[in-house]
């Protein structure tokens, strides 16, 4: 079967831009991609944008972004799938490849969460749930995640300073990411005198909003051996959804949608969570990346908590290395663009570019991507040559 | 009617809006499938189960155990002067699950998973507006206005 790889990759700064247009964002990441790649424009022949169009004044955000690129005529289109739109794009580029309607396309997650004033944030927020039964009740996004953590913490016994430990973590790593939004390292001391926003959790358990954009160019095989010499494969993917509503969960300890997105894609790429070097997960709010590495299975079900203790998603912790360029914590998460903003990662992790955040040995590797409260989830495995 | 429904409406219509008709009069009702026999809370109209659309409101008593909860200090928009409140899942005996606020009998600090509670009918007071909801409270509480028929 043949493969569809990564031939470039490009990435802005998060932050709070108010510098920047989104489509001045979207071209940021567009040239780097490009000079990545060392490849011209027209070697192009699609691109596929990401984005949550609700925080963009501009309506329509793909046909923007296309002009500004000067890619017109070539086809573009939006995906959504929440905070997981990046992977979705990803996802849908592979298809577009592999059904050879298209050789060469661009991935293009771009997003801007400060163009809204904080009124209209706020009242954004009170819709993330099921709005007929749950958002009545004034539940916020942070609450969700807050309800699984009581849980974890209730079935398990995993503890605060645990989840906080996810936080430190991700804070260290961002330190060194000149991209991320927070490059400052943070204690466990300090984090524990964080704002309470949603018991158990305080602001250091939530992830912050952020512009900022991501690109990733896709290949077909073919393709990709005439134009790169440091592909990345896209060998797994996977992808499953659970239910809107919190209330129809089977459990609140983990993601129904990442456990069946991760079984697809490790039979697909033919590899199990053993294999798996570095990987960027999900950290909208630290108890996501704890159930991610019992969902993933990088630890036992109810050990998230004691596998972050432990210091094993560190660089050389013994584990898997989780979100090594600081994650969503760190980083930001501007929502439509954060998947595309993980398979940067990886891609160059798996091409020994991190510098002094590179993971040793880094062959295979996994994104894992999060929409809502898991209602989506996109699993992908990538491997280098 | 089912603008009603809640602290903030958002969705003013479904085919389910006499759920707050019945809320205000104090009855807690779920939905039953007229085909089949599944039963769901919250309610709904269209069988998940069957795909009929022939539906009955069903009451339920409100009886259940706290499934998970967290207290909200950052609030959405609408519920600025509510905060802090904390919102609990209950597994109803009867089957399904509802989200709600803990009320006056059960303070944060007393909501613990596993709890046996009860799930009482509410009218906000503070609005002129007609506008229902639901507490979670110690099994045995009654709705203090007008006492619910199945609890009074
Ligand atoms: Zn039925």
């Amino acid at each position: 079967m043949s493969r569809v790889g990564v031939i470039g990759v490009g990435h802005g700064r998060f932050g709070r831009r108010s510098d920047a247009t989104v489509q001045e964002l979207a071209f940021e990441a567009f040239r780097a991609a490009l000079q990545d790649a060392g490849i011209e424009r027209k070697e192009l022949d699609a691109s596929i944008i990401a984005a949550v169009p609700e925080y963009h004044k501009q309506r329509s955000v793909a046909g923007v972004v296309q002009e500004y690129l000067n890619l017109n005529p070539l086809p573009t289109w939006l995906t959504e799938a929440a905070c997981a739109a990046g992977s979705a794009a990803v996802r849908t580029a592979w298809m577009a490849i592999k059904s050879g309607l298209h050789q060469v396309v661009a991935v293009i997650g771009c997003q801007k969460m400060t163009e809204l004033a904080t009124a209209d944030i706020l009242a954004l927020m009170g819709r993330v749930g099921e709005v007929q039964w749950e958002s009545v009740f004034g539940t916020t996004f942070p609450g969700y995640y807050a309800m699984f953590a009581t849980r974890h913490m209730h079935d398990y016994g995993t503890t605060h300073d645990q989840l906080l430990q996810v936080a430190v973590k991700n804070h260290h790593y961002g330190a060194q990411n000149p991209n991320a939004l927070f490059q400052k390292e943070v204690t466990l001391e300090k984090a524990r005198e964080g704002e309470p926003v949603a018991s158990p959790f305080c602001v250091y358990d939530c992830c912050a909003n952020a512009d900022g954009a991501a690109c990733v160019i896709l290949a077909s095989e073919d393709r990709a051996r005439a134009l790169s010499k440091k592909t990345v494969w896209l060998d797994g993917l996977g992808c499953a959804t659970a239910s809107m509503s919190v209330l129809r969960r089977p459990h609140l300890t983990g993601l129904p949608s990442a456990v069946g997105a991760v079984q697809q894609a490790y039979r697909m790429a033919g590899v199990t969570a053993k294999d798996i070097k570095v990987a960027d997960v999900h950290d909208c709010f630290t108890i996501a990346e704890i159930m991610a590495y019992e969902d993933l299975g990088f630890c036992e079900k109810g050990q998230g908590g004691r596998y972050i203790e432990e210091k094993r998603s560190y660089i050389g912790g013994g584990g898997v290395a989780i979100n090594v360029d600081g994650g969503l914590k760190a980083k930001g998460h501007p929502i439509g663009t954060t998947g595309v903003s993980m398979t940067y990662e990886v891609v160059k992790q798996l091409r020994g570019e991190c510098g002094p955040r590179q993971v040793p040995d880094a062959d295979i590797g996994l994104t894992h991507n999060v929409g809502g409260i898991g209602q989506y989830c996109f699993v992908h495995v990538y491997k280098r040559d | 009617m089912f603008s009603w429904f809640g602290r903030v409406s958002f969705v003013p219509y479904t085919k389910v809006q006499d759920f707050a008709v019945h809320l205000k009069a104090g009855r807690m009702m779920g939905s039953r499938c007229q085909q089949c026999g599944h039963k769901t809370f919250p309610p709904r109209a269209d069988c998940p189960q069957c795909l009929s659309g022939d539906f009955e409101f069903v009451e339920y008593s409100g009886q259940g155990t706290i499934w998970t909860h967290t207290q909200i200090a950052t609030a959405p928009t609408g519920f600025d002067r509510d905060v802090p409140y904390t919102c609990v899942v209950v597994e109803l005996d009867e089957g399904g699950r509802l989200l709600a606020w803990s009320g006056e009998t059960l303070p944060q600090q007393k909501v613990k998973i596993g709890m046996k509670v009860q799930v009482v009918p509410r009218i906000f007071e503070d609005t002129p507006d007609i506008r229902v909801y639901y507490t979670v409270e110690q099994p045995g509480t009654t709705w203090g206005k007008s006492p619910p028929p199945h609890l009074g």
